[in-house]
């Protein structure tokens, strides 16, 4: 890794410095950084910190939101939490495998998307919701999964 | 963190009493412990399985639920607090079947194959089972299906064993401070992970195996040498060397039903000569070698104004500890091998010479209560003989699982002793199996090497027991020598950090990885607790009191040694044999 992305990575530990719990801010700016939290960058931020390596990679990989591995330009979560499965979530999950060629985890070849199931959105009101990336969309079906889509694929 | 018996019974003599109801009796405890504690003060059993002595408590398991009257759900005692008034319902048919059912969810994804585990017979799952009364499985789960990871040098990981109680990542971070393993993923797909999803062998494991006691199951075990043994003993062109670690004699009876603290030297000699050993020799001897070349070390550094404290360096664990996170105080830890390396490096040049033996046809094994030893025989420093000087390293439990495999009952065995001259040894050297022993022998030594005088009282009774950091202080020639002791890396770090900060006022400091010493250590027989650490320790001790030699430099076979062979302590032969270097690690 470049000298100048460690710099920035120590710039962003400092801005934390004072809050509480700065891990779970300092993963989420450096993840908006690299897109991904890759492992000797998560080595760093333990170092740097000084927090057990163990423990920033246990905290990484509990949420749903930090990636450990390089994904796509846009990353498409479906929520499978209670509410969404009970409004058909597996049916849009289906939708969106057939639709990108896609499994769980994987990402396409051209770099565009990586395909994942998340934890509770919070939108169960709108339920089955997916994100992309930041937005929320809610309420979804086949024809919802297709229009969305063609919206990134521009 | 929970609390020991005796740490509750002090509690109760100064805190607030409240009363509480355990199935019906009145009983009054102390403000502020937890019902469980509550329970053991009082003498109601309840079982458990994440919780552990020692440890911080977290309630995961949901095994020692019990029922509070007026309280919607059952609790977990072991995290629930007592209030005044409390009545609380210790084995209801509500409890029993929560416990159960509890119990069924975490073997709906086991494997179920406990002819073929480690843990056979030690594992608490299984006993908990049994007591439960589970006959059949309700909840056939999906299977976990991770690869076993045998990177490590020391521990294995079988994570499809693993129920997730988190007693090893508690105990890495509480009690050793070295935080290899961590929680990783969620949900399902939760497994202990070391440092960044490396395998255990990349990470910042010490090899110190409070892990493989901490567990309840067989995920997590030592890296087995057994079969190699098997087949040097076995192999009529090797002649093979057997060394035994001080504080396996005081253990390795519970594995054949002795009570702990039974000092079984003799009929361990015995045993293991009938395994197949071509001689039986004693780790007591190199440790009795240690205190000469480590005594000497402390008085030059003293007289030369060398760098201090000095540290030493018998504990592999310590060492690789101090290598990834203390490597600034390289310089003051003791250039020594550990007993066991010197053992080795003995054993193939000096014994070997002596036998007009070629030390290529020579397999060292050792018995040790360790599995970082396992590591340590394999570091690239440990070919002083010019082959590896140690070739395999058994802990207490393989040993005693080898003499089981063949049919040798170590109970019945009659009293044998070391074969000579590398099995002679003083009650100096048995206390380096207990913490505080390696300092109790320099300081009979050292006192008495530079003094010319004779130590009045051998016993330094302010470095024994289990206190995390110990002290003396001892006049030598007109200096006022502090010495230091500590064991548990966490509690070696507040006496590291003194040194680190350039304040410590200590001459001498002993660092034992395991809590205990190596009675406690992670090689040796499941269940290791705090109990059974103190009936060790008193065992290590009653061997010292009970040998004709007490002080190292006394032993005849070592003053042989240095006539025949090493010539001066210190010296050109005995550093290339005996001392060893270390090496910065990165704090993954």
């Amino acid at each position: 890794m470049e000298e100048s992305l460690y710099r920035e990575i120590e710039e962003i530990i400092e801005k934390y410095r004072e809050e509480e719990t700065p891990l779970l801010c300092v993963l989420q700016e450096v993840q908006e950084k690299f897109h991904y939290l890759p492992r000797n960058v998560l080595g760093y931020i333990a170092k740097k910190m000084n927090v057990p390596s163990s423990t920033v990679y246990g905290v990484a990989t509990f949420y749903s939101f930090f990636e450990t591995n390089p994904v796509g330009e846009y990353v498409i979560r479906v929520c499978k939490s209670t509410p969404c499965h009970v409004q058909g979530a597996f049916n849009v999950l289906q939708a969106l495998k057939r639709e990108l060629g896609l499994k769980e985890g994987e990402t396409s070849k051209d770099g565009k998307f990586t395909l994942e199931v998340t934890s509770c959105l919070g939108v169960c009101g709108v339920a089955p919701a997916m994100m992309i990336n930041d937005v929320t969309y809610g309420n979804l079906n086949d024809e919802r999964v297709r229009e969305i889509l063609a919206l990134y694929r521009r | 963190m929970a609390k020991t018996l005796k740490e509750m019974e002090k509690a109760k003599e100064k805190a607030n009493l409240v009363t509480i109801y355990l199935d019906g009796k009145e009983a009054k405890v102390p403000e502020g412990i937890t019902i469980l504690e509550a329970c053991r003060m009082e003498g109601f059993h309840v079982p458990t399985l994440c919780y552990m002595e020692g440890l911080s408590s977290w309630g995961g398991c949901r095994i020692c639920v019990v029922e509070v009257e007026g309280q919607p759900n059952l609790v977990a005692s072991c995290v629930t607090p007592v209030r005044e008034g409390m009545k609380i319902r210790l084995s209801s048919r509500a409890v029993r079947e929560a416990r159960k059912t509890n119990l069924e969810l975490l073997l709906s994804n086991h494997p179920l194959d406990c002819q073929l585990c480690d843990r056979n017979g030690s594992c608490e799952l299984q006993e908990l089972a049994y007591e439960f009364g589970v006959r059949e499985i309700r909840f056939g789960g999906e299977r976990k299906t991770y690869a076993v990871d045998m990177s490590s040098p020391s521990v294995k990981r079988d994570a499809n064993r693993c129920i997730l109680c988190g007693r090893c990542v508690r105990t890495c971070r509480e009690v050793q401070s070295v935080c290899a393993i961590d929680f990783a993923n969620r949900g399902f797909d939760t497994f202990i992970s070391p440092s960044l999803g490396l395998p255990l062998g990349e990470s910042v494991c010490i090899n110190c195996g409070q892990c493989i006691l901490a567990c309840p199951t067989g995920a997590l075990s030592e890296v087995s040498h057994v079969e190699m043994v098997w087949d040097a003993i076995e192999d009529p062109g090797k002649f093979v060397v057997l060394q035994t670690a001080p504080a396996v004699r005081v253990s390795i009876g519970e594995p054949f039903g002795l009570p702990a603290g039974t000092v079984t030297t003799g009929k361990m000699v015995a045993a293991f000569r009938r395994l197949g050993f071509d001689r039986v020799f004693d780790t007591n001897f190199t440790a009795d070698l240690t205190i000469i070349e480590e005594g000497h070390e402390f008085i030059g550094r003293v007289k030369k104004g060398g760098k201090l404290p000095l540290i030493t360096s018998c504990s592999p664990g310590w060492i690789k500890f101090m290598e990834h996170f203390y490597p600034e105080l390289m310089e003051n830890v003791s250039t020594c091998k550990s007993p066991q390396q010197m053992f080795g490096a003995i054993a193939k040049t000096y014994y070997a010479q002596k036998m007009g033996i070629d030390p290529k046809d020579m397999v060292v094994v050792s018995i040790m209560p360790c599995t970082a030893k396992k590591f340590e025989c394999q570091r690239d420093e440990m070919c002083a003989s010019g082959y590896q000087d140690v070739d395999f390293s058994l802990t207490t439990r393989e040993a005693a699982r080898m003499l089981k495999e063949k049919g040798i009952r170590l109970e019945e065995m009659p009293e044998e002793n070391f074969d000579d001259p590398l099995g002679i040894s003083t009650g100096a050297a048995a206390v380096f199996g207990a913490t505080g022993g390696v300092m109790e022998a320099a300081l009979r030594s050292v006192y008495e090497i530079s003094t010319g005088k004779t130590l009045e009282k051998l016993d330094f009774y302010q470095v024994r027991g289990l206190d995390g950091v110990k002290e003396a202080s001892l006049e030598i020639n007109g200096m006022e020598v502090n010495v230091a002791v500590a064991h548990g890396l966490g509690n070696a770090r507040r006496l590291l950090d003194q040194v680190k900060a350039g304040n410590s006022k200590y001459h001498f400091i002993e660092i034992m990885a395991c809590p205990g010493g190596c009675i406690g250590g992670g090689g040796q027989p499941i269940p290791t607790n705090l109990e059974i650490r103190m009936k060790r320790i008193a065992a290590i001790y009653e061997v010292d009191k009970n040998l004709p030699l007490r002080k190292s430099h006394e032993n005849p076979a070592i003053k042989k040694l240095y006539e025949e062979f090493l010539g001066e302590p210190n010296g050109e032969k005995a550093h290339h044999l005996l001392h060893t270097h270390y090496m910065p690690r990165e704090r993954i």
